[in-house]
């Protein structure tokens, strides 16, 4: 089949591919940036110290699994891995419940006053984490809600419920008036219209946020260090810090630590990196 | 839906019309997420306006002290510095990550083969946890093992081979380091995206008149994109004033509060010195700096600026 190209078209190609060598140079130069910290995160990860001294870029002489086990153990991965499942899990689903109510309220129901609630969420999300935080500590602590889960847990929900009523919003919206009218004469009420009809044709709206609001959880540090300060209540990410602290020159063993809380999170990455970028580029995550 | 045929909600069914009652249980929807921001969000953002005038410790007893906090801002140097330090921060962003993105998603554009891969290898450090990636850069900037440690002792090349984050002057522009490389996949995503929907047939017209790339870039691609470049400006300027993860987990605002933010300051006052009211204070400035940006964003847009 090659063979029956015009020549025209072949010297097009070749002119196209030498227009582009430009262009592959300068990428090539950005994926090296992009991607040479994390190389020498991942192989020093299997290094001991003297190794990552005397050679901090080569593959290592031999694979070093111990630093995994050690980190594990330092890194006390056994109570706060589970404590991050919880605290994601937790926070995915009811974020998921409310703002998919919500959404559906804003796209479906003819609200007297939307125009105002969509402000009011906007106003609730331009305000500066750190400024509220303060009087809700204070508040939190009165309510004996500080080292507890489901505080953490109702503070991110609130925190990644707007932006995830935006985009289930957005996808409901699209969906085709037929469907809803058609249930409507079968007699389901605004929630059965909801959970029936909307929910399921919605469902990649769903996936998309479910996984920005996981994703916001699972690497959060400010709020978790704040509000969930004692060892046994910490999550990956905070007592990943406290390990760092502790061992800040053990390279090998504080790589292991970061790549056993990443990997889950790069491996649903590039299985569903199109929903992954499409949900965080609407605005999803701060920088 | 058989099934649920039984179980049909009194006043569901008729069409139209607007009883209270129907209006009531449509409100229901959105009643949790209301109520949870709030109780989370606006009621102690507004308990904070009250608190950033007082002598407020956290604990104990509350005094209006009217102006007082923001007469202490004035003289706080830690503020000032801060204060510089988030507009140095802004501006670096403001520039850097959207010229790597444009660079970035403008040789995407002119490319096939690789397209997808160099995309999700530029966004995976932007899906990584700030304490992962200061980590790694924290390595990487090491002065005695680090980057350039290494460039020293295999090239020669010693420039590079300095305590970055050890040194007063270097601090800051280190930690914007690290968080740039983290970010920048970002807006280059979101460019390409508009890059891409931008009508092939713009290009060929300006090809047909001799525009180089150069020029097809000043005067189709970047007019065309707009929108999204502003919507990113927009939301850089506004993330900037509230930088804290990296400043925290790199130097905690040091050497000598020389990389010290509004963030981290108002952290410190707070947490390490429990002096609640002057830290909502600092928190309101930051309310306010958003406010700005905010507003002077809806003022150039009503002014008939195409933004």
């Amino acid at each position: 089949m090659a063979g029956v190209k015009t020549r025209t078209s072949d010297s097009q190609e070749r002119s196209w591919n030498l227009s582009s060598l430009p262009n592959y140079v300068v990428l090539i130069i950005l994926v090296v940036f992009a991607l040479v910290p994390l190389y020498q995160l991942g192989i020093n990860s299997f290094k001991t110290r003297a190794q990552i001294g005397l050679d901090p870029f080569g593959l290592p002489e031999e694979w070093l699994v111990s630093n995994f086990t050690e980190a594990w153990e330092r890194g006390k991965y056994a109570t706060t891995l589970p404590n991050s499942v919880i605290l994601t899990a937790a926070t995915i689903f009811f974020v998921l419940i409310f703002a998919g109510m919500a959404g559906f309220a804003l796209a479906r129901l003819r609200l007297r006053g939307a125009d105002y609630i969509s402000f009011y969420f906007l106003v609730g999300t331009a305000v500066p984490p750190q400024f509220y935080m303060v009087p809700l500590f204070i508040l939190w602590r009165t309510l004996g809600m500080i080292n507890t889960f489901h505080g953490l847990i109702i503070i991110y929900v609130a925190q990644f419920s707007p932006f995830s009523t935006y985009l289930l919003r957005s996808y409901m919206v699209s969906i085709p008036q037929e469907f809803v009218d058609a249930a409507r004469i079968d007699g389901a009420s605004n929630w059965q219209v909801f959970h029936k009809v909307i929910m399921p044709l919605s469902w990649p709206g769903f996936l998309t946020a479910g996984l920005v609001v996981g994703l916001g959880v699972w690497n959060e540090f400010l709020f978790a260090q704040t509000f969930l300060p004692r060892p046994e209540f910490k999550t990956i990410v905070t007592s990943l810090y406290a390990f760092q602290q502790r061992d800040g020159r053990e390279w090998g063993l504080t790589n292991a630590g970061s790549v056993i809380m990443i990997t889950p999170v790069i491996i649903l990455f590039l299985a569903l990196q199109r929903r992954f970028i499409e949900g965080l580029t609407q605005g999803g995550l701060k920088a | 839906m058989a099934a649920t045929q039984g179980t049909i909600q009194p006043g569901a069914v008729s069409l139209g019309g607007g009883s209270r009652r129907r209006e009531l249980g449509r409100w229901l929807f959105i009643l949790p997420v209301v109520f949870l921001n709030l109780v989370v969000i606006v009621g102690p953002a507004l308990f904070g306006v009250y608190i950033a005038f007082t002598d407020w410790s956290g604990v104990g007893s509350m005094n209006f002290v009217g102006l007082e906090n923001f007469a202490r801002l004035l003289q706080d140097q830690v503020f000032w510095k801060a204060l510089r330090n988030n507009l140095v921060w802004t501006a670096i962003f403001l520039v850097v990550p959207i010229v790597l993105g444009l660079l970035g998603a403008y040789m995407l554009t002119g490319i096939r083969r690789g397209q997808m891969f160099m995309r999700v290898a530029f966004f995976v450090p932007y899906v990584l946890p700030s304490v992962v990636t200061t980590h790694i850069w924290r390595y990487l900037m090491h002065p005695r093992v680090g980057l350039g440690q290494w460039l020293s002792d295999t090239f020669g090349i010693d420039f590079l081979d300095k305590a970055w984050l050890g040194s007063r002057d270097t601090a800051l522009y280190g930690i914007a380091f690290m968080d740039n490389w983290h970010f920048w996949g970002f807006p280059l995503v979101l460019l390409l995206a508009a890059m891409s929907a931008v009508d092939v047939e713009l290009y060929e017209v300006a090809r047909l008149d001799g525009a180089s790339r150069f020029q097809q870039f000043r005067h189709v691609t970047l007019p065309s994109i707009r929108p999204t470049l502003v919507f990113l400006l927009l939301m850089i300027a506004i993330w900037s004033a509230l930088v804290f993860d990296y400043i925290f987990l790199t130097t905690g605002g040091g050497p000598a509060n020389a990389s010290e933010v509004m963030g981290t300051h108002l952290y410190t006052t707070a947490f390490e010195r429990f002096q609640t009211g002057y830290a909502a204070t600092i928190g309101l400035v930051m309310v306010l700096w958003v406010a700005l940006v905010v507003g002077g964003f809806v003022y150039l847009r009503k002014r008939g600026w195409e933004i």
